[in-house]
């Protein structure tokens, strides 16, 4: 660095707060409004799903991936084991009826 | 009607602490009836800050898990007889602040002051969203720089979503400090401008304090900066913001600090 540097140095002020208006619009679609998008998506997939089968609450996974072009929602849900043969069965029960 | 006022920011270290203790001191001085809530459980400083330290014989938890009532807990201010100070419990888990003791604190709080400033933890955990629940007022502290912003930015958004108010669909009414401000240093563009900060926060300003040596001035006594030189300039601008609360209509200044010549030539600090 040389003794006259301080002549050339850039003010640093700009800079932060364009970096700063970029990553918080960033950060606000992340966790403000597709936050609570994806707590009201898993209260009532999981509203629709225990209509028809008891699944825990923790066996139903909402998960919101914001991209540049296009976004995924991807829902998993962890059904009990030896539910189809269940329903299998209570199928057949009502046929044999 | 009470008012319950959260100083919160995400980011620690910005000046929560100095806030809650001197604006609760400036809004005492007024005479409205103030209590000081430390919400930081197992880190308390608010007492220390406040001077009133070894005064602590019972604290929230105590009053939450029944071992001591309210009043016993309740630290009255020597300096100013409106003002009291509630501190944490510096021993105790975190887990014992529990959410139904903390409603009953604040409501029983309510009833006996005129103003209940909450002072938060860093972070976004339990305590800081305990200390945010019941608010009506918030009072977010921002240092200009960009880490502090962006945790300010969240905060903001955790009052709109996770609060009481939140959740009763009712706004919370939201307010900027900027603290550690140095006009110089912002006028030579090499620190973020207030109108940068507000463009980017979008939130009403109460107040801009200037980083000032009267601020560890004042904790080094236990004394809050309003109390403590109360000509200084973070003590000018922190009772203008705390007179905008009451709702008085203030011109927006930086003020400076008032110093000699002979202090302009000699009184240069090396930090």
């Amino acid at each position: 660095m040389s003794f006259f540097s301080f002549l050339s140095r850039k003010p640093t002020a700009t800079i932060a707060r364009d970096r700063l208006q970029i990553l918080l619009a960033h950060e606000r679609a992340t966790f403000g409004g597709n936050a609570d998008l994806v707590a009201v998506l898993q209260e009532e997939i999981l509203a629709v799903i225990a209509k028809h089968v008891s699944v825990e609450r923790e066996k139903v996974q909402v998960k919101l991936d914001r991209g540049d072009s296009f976004s995924t929602l991807e829902i998993g849900v962890e059904i009990p084991p030896g539910l189809a043969e269940k329903q299998a069965a209570a199928k057949k029960a009502a046929l044999g009826a | 009607m009470a008012k319950v006022l959260v100083v919160t920011s995400g980011k620690g270290g910005v000046g929560k602490t100095t806030s809650t203790a001197a604006i609760g001191a400036a809004l005492a001085k007024t005479g409205k009836n103030v209590v000081v809530v430390d919400f930081d459980v197992g880190l308390r400083n608010l007492d220390i800050v406040m001077g009133a330290e070894r005064r602590v014989v019972f604290d929230m938890i105590n009053v939450i898990q029944g071992d001591a009532k309210l009043a016993q807990a309740l630290i009255r201010d020597k300096r100013i007889e409106t003002l009291s100070i509630l501190p944490a419990s510096q021993t105790r888990d975190k887990d014992a602040l529990t959410s139904e003791g903390v409603a009953q604190v604040i409501a029983e709080l309510r009833e006996k002051f005129d103003w209940v400033i909450c002072d938060s933890p860093a972070g976004i955990e339990r305590g800081a969203s305990l200390a945010m629940h019941h608010a009506d007022v918030a009072l977010i502290v921002t240092n200009p720089e960009v880490s502090s912003v962006r945790d300010s930015d969240r905060i903001i958004g955790l009052l709109d979503s996770k609060t009481e108010r939140a959740s009763k669909g009712e706004r919370i009414e939201k307010h900027l400090l900027l603290t550690r401000y140095d006009p110089v240093r912002a006028a030579r563009g090499d620190m973020l401008k207030t109108e940068d900060v507000l463009e980017i926060l979008s939130i009403p300003l109460l107040g801009i304090i200037p980083e000032s040596p009267e601020v560890l001035r004042a904790s080094n006594l236990g004394t809050p900066v309003t109390l403590a030189n109360p000509e200084a300039a973070p003590a000018r601008a922190y009772m203008d913001a705390a007179k905008r609360l009451l709702g008085e209509q203030i011109p927006m200044t930086v003020p400076g600090e008032k110093t000699s010549l002979l202090g302009k030539l000699f009184g240069r600090r090396v930090a």
